[in-house]
């Protein structure tokens, strides 16, 4: 933000205009007199965050911004300026520690993106230099630049296409790296360009840079000496972007018109917003809870010290007199340090070392899912991906799955099912066979054909009618379609015969044709040529192109044949179609498409059009005129083509199945089970995306659906806003108010016998809902909107732009309650919600990889997700909640006794405990079991939580860190800590603790405390884990085992270093006192009690816990033993 | 499928990395939990009733004589006036005191766990380390230097608070009064007087010349080389009662070892008779509210008399075999039911 106001303080004047002039090849222009090089930011690329030099002080500055960081900081200051009880050294080196470890990672990371950066900006480039190609690191690439880039090179900076090596003046690139799409898109050089780029004289004047990747306005002027200057206006079809790659052309030119940071990559690159997990903020919750109890200690103390102290001969008794310093001090000022003092001797109640080891839980935790076998996918080869792992436990609860469709749910691996022509159905079965076969599908029973004339003339649509291309390269290159993007299927000997398309039901199509015969070979020069039946190669020249476009629903080719005709073939969706052919025709087809909806394929209907030479006379005038409008390009051409494509005839219909991810439908089943909402977020048609929700069994044949989409919203002929507002209570009546109220909703919606309500809203409704025309009165719309979605079992939303996607997932998550979403896609159109939303899933799908890399994990099929979802998630919820938890109890058990203890020494802030167990406590006797159990634990076994979907729902809502838990693990602790405290008290009514007579001092009785403290809470996690592996076993006897040796050691040894030996032999005195083994014994075996108790006594909670304790084979809560006794 | 490399990326199959280790799942079942609270009461109960009559059989006497009241013998004693007072305090034994009796002395309110109190000493000093002796570490502070900046040895609060009430115990036999033999030494723990705490070397053959330049301790009325005018070994740092004091007690109230009588007439223990305490009274406490006392006690295998060990053993042995007790008949009356289809 700042810098972006700075940029444009000091960004001069430049920046304020509306649009930049560029001077092709930075020559001089005749036009303008005076030549000033204007001053546009050079071509070089910074990601990284640092340098050498600023990287120790922002580094630190940016680490200490993290409020816990700076806390301790604090924390540490005060121990240096104060005199306080403990030794600075006791909070310096944890905080030490973790800021280097921090500051090494980061350093690292930033040193990856300094090489990455380095690579993009001494990628050697062609700059033209005086007609001659010279060879330049691309950072040094000025606007205004002529670029040489060739076949399958990157463009280094945004670039007007000026020449290209293909005689149509055309060059394909691919933008997989911008915005996923893997098809080749043809993007035009300016019309009416020089061949000799030496002698242009132009300049271009353009918008300033924005980052919207389709937007481009800008207009060049075309000097030449003894014309009038020429104008041509540039738009987005002219751009070259930063970032996509040029394919399938040997050798292009353009002009650089934006470089380094204000390309439209680089606008685009956003930094991933720091995505919070519902855990970290509990535990900031927790943190000021208790740091509440943290600062009330130290005033209680405070004040309780200055009480007392005000008691006769108690502020300074003869034995304990005041320093001359001391008693130059101001009281206030006495008052402020004795707080602080008190604050650092309670400090440790919030340890350093909790967060360093949730965040190791989480890194170490993250690697489980890479590791994962199950998430492993043989056919690309790779398993899970883990990019963030901050959100492990978030997994564990995901309320709302945004689902994408095509890709996610479906393969996006378009097959060739069948057509229909003339009425009758045919199926791509028995392929091999040269006949044009008859399949037994219900219609079969005609057994009849169309007639062969209606078959060629469907097969040639086929052929003819698409924008394929195929692909020139060797046969080794052959087969693997480059549409199915990077991970090709492997080889299938019968197709080697690779088609580039910019959509994969075209490939599908012209594959299908293929099968039955009629071969696609290629366009050379306007001629389109096809191998039919009789492996005669039949040509035509391929006229006009009459593109697809979302709005159309169709596309069109007009072709002429060898012998003369002319004709028009059209395919396109049912809807667009069949107005424009003659109604007798559409009958017989209609049931076939309607059917192949239902099924769940992609259906489209192929229509020709014999043209006569007039009309096409006409057609061609027409199209030519509007190609070259310069204003309003795009209607006047719609409205020729919208007169063109008229009253053709029908052939036939094809139907493309996309077909469904593998266990697609019990993977939903189960997220349903598991208490999760399924939203299918589509850019797809209704029809399609329903059928799929169908097979899916999102929707079932009880579900009642209610549709709110731009059919029911004109059917009622009136305008659509009145509808809207009627529809919106009508379904909110039904499915919000009708509901019965005690509908345990959410939780048993599935088993009950209410009716269960699916939502399909399509985009054009949901701009309506969203963005409601000012008059009317419909901001109760959203939420109107909002209750109707979360009433129903599923919601589909289809015919999503990009955005609206993002802004449903926004308005779920911002929903009351805030619930946790999840959104999960495989394509580049997935990207805005998969970062809006609180985990953002990728699939690495065949829709490039622009996903996988904006998600926080990627897994390679949509079934993963169970597993992912139902046992990581739900384990590593389990495990984080009880480390974070377990982390809170121990240090209120630990500091407690410490703080009990300052009302039995005059509150004078004496430690209980010796420096050396106040540092180690946390670092070594109690981190590690902790660790291991926040890594190992599995209280339900994985196969438990992917069979039963249900458990999942025990610890929805943060159940396991809410209030409730929290209270009791505090009560808990506090419980342990008065026990630790008082019962070691009683004990020292009597300090003769030996049977030499001989009596125990202060850090024995710190020493018992501390020695009953480290037994407990280590057996309380014992007492916790219900999954013993050799590793727990380990740590939790190896850190018990290593506080015995540690304080063997340290009270062994005389240690130069320190000034006073205050532990030296107390382990030893007090392992030789029978007494302190006893009470140590007994105040163990009672702060456990209330735990085991509870543990036993604990009600299974449902049906489903004792459901896992019978699928478990475990034995019954009582065994024969005991149940024999008490009978 | 393709071979080569592009197997390394599956991930291993270790049971480690698909988290599959073996694993004991335990559970806290009614099964081990019942016979498990009876074991443990059952065991709790058998400790508590030895530790309780272990503590009851040891005796102890306690004689308060801070002479608060103004009845009490060492009254006199109270006021600041009184130097090198003494004051008897008379007691009767009925039966045999059994031996081997330890003498205690004890204070309370008596903060030895101040903070600025327990860093008031210097361990180098302690540990002989003469070059401390002329260096005392500003921990000492106020008891670093004197007012002539001597430095001050042993410095620090601790060493000049040291008790210096004295005591003599008579046993009156026939209107005789028959000293009690007091043993001092073994009072403190051996590491201390062995290790922690040391003498400096002699300086030319005399103890004291080691610690020329210094002076004792403002309170204190003896240099600490001539704490034991009887015996020369327990003087310096390494007298027993100045390493007793040092070991800084607990709790505000406390007691610490003054001397065991294992001797002569008495080894069996303080027979009936009447007793009496004489006090060289000098130790002020009433300024700060506290008081002080003479504790004389046998000790046993766990230590002095001390009831709370045996009783908290005993309840929490019950309340186990309560608990126990409620478990069996609450899982006797709702768990069958539940457990049944799965016997």
């Amino acid at each position: 933000m700042l810098r972006r106001r700075l940029n444009r303080l000091f960004g001069g004047d430049e920046k304020r205009v509306d649009s930049r002039t560029i001077y092709v090849g930075n020559r001089p222009c005749p036009a303008t007199e005076t030549f000033i090089p204007p001053k546009f930011c050079d071509n070089r690329i910074v990601s990284s965050k640092y340098t050498i030099w600023n990287f120790l002080p922002k580094n630190l500055f940016e680490q200490f911004r993290r409020i816990a960081n700076f806390y301790f900081l604090i924390i540490f200051l005060v121990q240096v300026i104060v005199d306080t009880p403990t030794s600075p050294v006791t909070s310096g080196l944890p905080l030490f520690f973790v800021i280097t470890v921090t500051a090494i990672k980061q350093g690292y990371e930033d040193w990856l993106r300094h090489k990455a950066d380095s690579e993009v900006n001494k990628y050697p480039v062609r700059v033209l230099e005086d007609g001659q190609p010279a060879r330049k690191d691309s950072e040094k690439i000025k606007v205004g630049d002529i670029v040489e880039v060739v076949e399958d090179e990157t463009f280094p900076c945004d670039l007007i296409l000026l020449q290209s090596s293909r005689d149509d003046d055309t060059c394909f690139v691919t933008t997989a790296s911008l915005d996923g799409e893997s098809n080749h898109k043809t993007h035009y050089t300016v019309p009416d360009m020089e061949k000799d780029l030496q002698s242009l004289s132009a300049t271009i004047e353009c918008e300033q840079p924005q980052p919207d990747l389709y937007k481009f306005v800008g207009r060049m002027h075309i000097y030449k000496p003894e014309h009038d200057p020429a104008v041509r206006s540039l738009g987005p079809e002219n751009l070259l972007l930063k970032g996509a790659t040029l394919k399938n052309t040997k050798k292009i030119y353009g002009v650089a018109v934006y470089t380094g940071m204000e390309t439209k990559m680089a606008l685009n690159y956003q930094g991933k917003s720091q995505k919070r997990s519902a855990v970290e903020k509990s535990i900031n919750a927790f943190l000021l809870v208790y740091l509440c109890i943290l600062i009330s200690k130290a005033v209680v103390c405070t004040t309780l010290k200055y009480v007392w102290q005000s008691q006769d001969g108690q502020d300074e008794p003869w034995y304990n007199q005041k320093t001359e310093k001391e008693k130059g001090t101001i009281l206030y000022v006495k008052m402020f340090t004795d707080f602080l003092s008190f604050m650092v001797l309670f400090n440790f109640i919030i340890p350093v070392s909790m967060y360093v080891t949730v965040e190791m839980q989480k890194f170490l935790g993250s690697f489980f899912i890479t590791w994962d076998r199950d998430f492993f996918d043989p056919e690309i080869e790779e398993g899970a991906l883990v990019n963030t792992s901050d959100l492990n436990e978030e997994l564990g609860q995901v309320e709302y799955v945004f689902t994408d469709k095509t890709g996610t749910l479906t393969q996006n691996n378009m097959e060739f099912i069948e057509c229909c022509i003339d009425g009758f159905q045919y199926t791509a079965f028995s392929s091999e066979l040269d006949s044009f076969c008859v399949t037994d599908g219900p219609v079969s029973t005609f057994q009849e054909k169309a007639g062969r004339e209606k078959e060629e003339l469907f097969l040639r649509a086929l052929c003819l009618c698409h924008t394929v291309q195929v692909k020139e390269a060797g046969p080794d290159e052959l087969g693997g379609d480059q549409v199915d993007g990077p991970a090709s299927e492997p080889l299938r000997p019968a197709e080697q015969r690779g088609f580039i398309a910019s959509s994969p039901d075209e490939v599908a199509l012209v594959k299908g044709a293929m099968r039955y015969g009629f071969t696609f070979l290629g366009l050379e020069s306007k001629t389109m040529k096809i191998k039919n039946w009789q492996n005669d190669v039949e040509e035509y020249e391929l006229l006009h192109v009459l593109n697809f476009d979302p709005v159309r629903r169709r596309m069109s080719v007009i072709v002429r044949s060898k012998s003369g005709d002319t004709l028009l073939f059209c395919k396109g969706a049912d809807s667009s179609i069949f107005p424009r052919v003659r109604p007798e025709e559409v009958e017989r087809i209609r049931m076939h498409v309607q059917r192949s909806a239902t099924e769940g394929y992609r259906t489209l209907c192929v229509a020709y059009k014999r043209l006569s030479v007039d009309e096409y006379a006409a057609a061609d005038a027409g199209l030519r005129e509007a190609r070259l409008a310069l204003q309003d390009r795009e209607e006047k051409l719609m409205a020729v083509y919208n007169q063109v494509e008229t009253a053709m005839s029908l052939i036939g219909a094809t139907a493309v199945e996309d077909r469904l991810q593998e266990e697609a439908a019990q993977t939903m089943e189960a997220l349903q089970g598991a208490g999760m909402k399924v939203w299918v977020l589509t850019g797809d048609k209704m029809e399609t995306a329903k059928s799929t929700c169908y097979a899916c069994r999102l929707f079932r044949r009880s579900t009642e659906l209610l549709e709110l989409t731009v059919r029911t919203l004109e059917s009622g002929g009136r305008r659509r806003e009145e509808m809207l507002h009627d529809l919106l209570f009508d379904f909110h009546r039904k499915a919000v108010q009708d509901a019965p109220p005690a509908r345990a909703g959410v939780n048993r919606s599935w088993s009950s016998a209410n009716p269960e309500y699916g939502f399909i809203v399509d985009g054009a409704a949901l701009a309506l809902v969203m963005n409601p025309s000012p008059d009317t009165n419909c901001s109760r719309y959203r939420s109107l909107f909002l209750q109707i979605c979360q009433n129903c079992t599923a919601v589909l939303c289809c015919r999503m732009a990009p955005l609206q996607k993002a802004q449903i997932v926004k308005m779920v998550k911002n929903s009351k309650g805030s619930p946790i979403t999840l959104s999960i896609g495989d394509g580049a159109n997935d990207v805005s919600m998969i970062l809006e939303a609180h985990v953002g899933i990728g699939v690495k799908g065949k829709e490039g990889r622009q996903a996988v890399r904006n998600s926080d994990y990627a897994i390679p099929k949509l079934k993963h997700l169970r597993k992912l979802l139902l046992a990581h998630g739900h384990l590593y919820y389990i495990r984080i909640a009880h480390l974070v938890q377990y982390f809170f109890y121990k240090n209120l058990c630990f500091i407690l006794p410490q703080f009990l203890y300052q009302f039995f020494c005059g509150c004078s802030q004496q430690p209980l405990y010796d420096a050396a167990y106040l540092t180690m406590y946390n670092i070594c006797f109690t981190s590690m079991p902790i660790l291991a159990y926040s890594l190992l634990e599995q209280q339900i076994a994985i196969e438990v939580l992917l069979d039963n979907a249900t458990l999942y729902r025990d610890i929805a809502k943060n159940a396991m860190l809410r209030w409730g838990p929290f209270l009791y693990w505090t009560v808990l602790a506090v419980f342990q800590g008065l026990i630790f405290f008082f019962g070691v008290k009683y004990l020292f009514s009597n300090p003769a603790l030996q049977d030499n007579g001989q009596v125990f001092g202060n850090w024995s009785y710190g020493t018992i405390v501390f020695t009953v403290l480290v037994f407990t809470v280590t057996l309380k996690l014992a007492l916790d884990t219900r999954h013993w592996t050799w590793i727990n076993h380990f740590v939790i006897w190896g850190s018990l085992a290593f506080y015995v040796v540690f304080s063997f050691f340290w009270g062994g040894i005389i240690w130069p270093f320190l000034k006073q030996q205050r532990l030296y032999f107390v382990f030893f005195n007090m392992l030789s006192s029978v007494s302190a083994w006893l009470v140590i014994i007994l105040l163990i075996v009672l702060s456990l009690l209330p735990d085991i108790l509870l543990g036993v006594l604990r009600k299974p909670r449902g049906p489903h816990t004792q459901q896992v304790a019978r699928l478990l084979a475990r034995p019954s809560l009582l065994q024969p033993s005991s149940s024999g006794a008490c009978l | 499928m393709k071979a080569g490399p592009s197997r390394t990326n599956r991930p291993d199959n270790t049971a480690f990395t698909q988290q599959r280790l073996p694993a004991w799942q335990p559970i806290l079942s009614a099964g081990i939990v019942i016979p498990g609270f009876t074991l443990i009461g059952l065991a709790f109960i058998g400790v508590g009733v030895a530790l309780f009559v272990t503590s009851q059989k040891i005796t102890d006497l306690e004689i308060d004589y801070t002479g608060v009241a103004a009845t009490s013998p060492c009254f006199k004693c109270t006021s600041f006036a009184a130097e090198n007072c003494m004051c008897q305090m008379e007691f009767t034994l009925t039966t045999l005191f059994e031996g081997p009796v330890f003498f205690y002395y004890g204070l309370t309110s008596y903060y030895q766990n101040f903070r600025t109190y327990g860093v008031s000493k210097d361990g180098y000093q302690l540990s002989g380390d003469t070059y401390y002796f002329n260096n005392p570490q500003d921990s000492c502070a106020p008891y670093q230097y004197d007012s002539n900046n001597n430095p001050i040895v042993p410095c620090g609060s601790i060493a000049n608070s040291m008790f210096s009430d004295t005591f003599q115990l008579y046993q009156v036999v026939n209107g005789m009064k028959k000293q009690v033999p007091l043993d001092g030494k073994g009072i403190a723990w051996w590491t201390d007087y062995n290790i922690k705490y040391s003498n400096p070397a002699l300086v030319n053959g005399s103890f004291a010349n080691a610690f020329s330049g210094t002076v004792k301790p403002v309170n204190w009325s003896k240099p600490v080389y001539e704490l034991d005018p009887t015996d020369q070994a327990n003087n310096g740092f390494l007298n027993q009662n100045f390493l007793v004091w040092m070991r800084q007690a607990a709790l505000p109230k406390f007691q610490k070892l003054y001397g065991r009588i294992a001797e002569g007439d008495y080894a069996q223990g303080l027979p009936a008779g009447n007793y009496t305490l004489l006090i060289n009274y000098s130790y002020p406490v009433i300024s700060f509210g506290g008081t002080k006392k003479v504790v004389l006690s046998n000790v046993s295998w766990m230590g002095g008399k001390n009831q709370f060990l045996g009783i908290a053993y005993l309840v929490i042995g019950s309340l186990c075999i309560v608990m126990a007790m409620v478990m069996l008949i609450i899982y006797a009356k709702y768990k069958f039911t539940d457990d049944d289809e799965d016997m």
